[in-house]
């Protein structure tokens, strides 16, 4: 078991110093499950060939550290969660588990997420607030707060392998289009689009960093950087801030818009949450 | 004493500097260089040197190497190795790249260091701001002036 991992792995760390399996997949094992990190894009990502997961531009050490649930630091957080999926908060004096026995019926869901509800991009963050306030009767959790971010992970982790399949036709075709037009759009002082790092050099070192493709299949993850979970919406303010723009907020309709299109982006990579980045 | 000397070095400096510099709006290019100096005082190559390194200033590193810089860990890989570019590029040239890139590499991702206005959401602090000052750019070109076989 633990040998099969470690072949998968170095077989991985080879592939993604060029060479590509026939069917255009990579893969990985991670607790008997395997997850796929690289696929053929999809035909509306009109400039890459393939769709590639953040974990194959991180140095080995720091892969390793996801090949393993017992290493893996988000796991912590994970935990965490599942205490707090547990706990009774508000006014009806709930639990999530009181309406949700087991938290893997939630398999799937992370997949398919973000999805447009009632006209507007609805994520993990709106699903977990929604049952918070209007089931539990209990104060909604901020966005990248640790109780946001855990809870996000547990729900995430039980649609580990699965593929990502967001819907971006019909009531999202609007949103998406204005999720892509935010990623080519340039911003900041250094007048930089999402694209420009990561859709035109990704593979390439900017200082100590190896730029990846910006997927999202991993979120939320475990940066060593400051050593805790990270939303979605987080690193895109990161990024923004980074290039010198001022980001949008957390929750607001660009960068939900922005979520369903790179989401749209990693159709056909795993789910691969709780993952580990530098 | 020494206090004083620095002090009066720079008010003479920033003096000399807002004297005679070009706003950012005003440069004039030709064909992606730009043939007269920001400021009229000459580039400081060393200063030029920290400038290029320092990653609030030019942070040139990020995206190209540098032999000259060997000691540094972690030379990006964006942008072409600047080694010998002095023997590539003229000093108008090299001035053009630095003040916009843009007028001589369409749609490029080196950014404008000399530009004050017509960027989306810049955060509220480098509003208006251009990256690196008149002077900075002067100092950048005098450096990359040094790099020559
Ligand atoms: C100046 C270059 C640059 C720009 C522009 C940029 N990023 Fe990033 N981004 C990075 C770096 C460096 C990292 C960390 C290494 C990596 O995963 O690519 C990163 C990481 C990410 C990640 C995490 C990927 C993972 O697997 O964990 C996401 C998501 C992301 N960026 C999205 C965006 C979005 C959305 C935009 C535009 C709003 C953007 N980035 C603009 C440099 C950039
Ligand atoms: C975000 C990336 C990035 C940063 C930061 C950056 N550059 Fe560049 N630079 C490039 C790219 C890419 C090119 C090649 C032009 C192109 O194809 O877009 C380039 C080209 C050049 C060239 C022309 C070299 C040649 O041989 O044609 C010079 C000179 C140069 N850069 C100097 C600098 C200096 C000096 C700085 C810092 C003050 C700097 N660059 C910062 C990306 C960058």
């Amino acid at each position: 078991m633990k040998i099969t991992m470690t072949l998968l792995a170095a077989s991985a760390l080879a592939l993604s110093a060029g060479a590509s399996l026939a069917d255009g997949h990579e893969r990985i094992e991670i607790d008997g499950v395997e997850l796929i990190l690289a696929a053929p894009a999809p035909d509306y990502v009109e400039h890459l060939d393939k769709v590639m997961s953040g974990w194959l531009f991180r140095s080995a050490e720091t892969q390793a550290l996801e090949l393993d649930d017992f290493d893996n630091p988000a796991f912590v957080f994970i935990d965490k969660g599942i205490d707090l999926f547990n706990e009774v908060d508000g006014s009806e004096g709930k639990s999530c588990a009181s309406c949700h026995e087991d938290v893997a019926e939630f398999a799937g869901l992370r997949a398919s997420m973000p999805r447009v509800v009632d006209g507007k991009v609805q994520t993990m963050e709106d699903i977990v607030n929604d049952m918070r306030v209007n089931y539990m009767g209990a104060e909604p959790w901020k966005w990248s707060g640790g109780e946001m971010t855990s809870v996000v992970g547990l729900i995430s982790l039980q649609s580990r392998g699965m593929p990502v399949d967001v819907k971006i036709d019909g009531d999202a075709a609007p949103f998406w289009e204005r999720g892509k037009e935010l990623y080519y759009t340039r911003v900041g002082q250094l007048d930089m689009a999402c694209a420009n790092c990561h859709e035109d050099n990704f593979g390439k070192m900017i200082r100590a960093d190896r730029l990846s493709q910006g997927q999202i299949n991993g979120f939320p993850t475990y940066r060593l950087k400051n050593a805790k979970l990270n939303s979605i919406h987080g690193r895109f303010k990161g990024c923004m801030k980074n290039i010198r723009a001022k980001p949008f907020k957390e929750g607001s309709e660009e960068f939900r818009a922005l979520e369903l299109y790179l989401a749209s982006r990693g159709a056909g990579l795993s789910v691969e949450s709780p993952s580990v980045r530098n | 004493m020494k206090h004083t000397s620095v002090m009066l070095a720079s008010f003479l400096l920033a003096g000399a500097a807002s004297a005679a510099e070009v706003a950012p709006q005003e440069v004039a290019f030709q064909d992606g260089s730009v043939l007269q100096s920001l400021t009229g005082v000459a580039g400081d190559a060393e200063n030029g040197r920290k400038v290029f390194l320092n990653r609030k200033k030019g942070n040139c590193l990020a995206c190209h190497a540098n032999s000259d810089m060997e000691d540094q860990p972690f030379h990006g890989e964006i942008g072409p190795s600047l080694d010998h570019v002095a023997d590539r590029m003229d000093e108008a040239h090299l001035r053009g790249m630095l003040v916009n890139s843009k007028m001589t590499f369409d749609g490029t991702i080196m950014p404008a260091f000399y530009r004050a206005d017509g960027f989306v959401r810049p955060l509220d602090k480098f509003k208006g701001k251009t990256i690196l000052s008149a002077q900075e750019v002067e100092d950048v070109v005098a450096y990359l002036l040094t790099l020559k076989e």
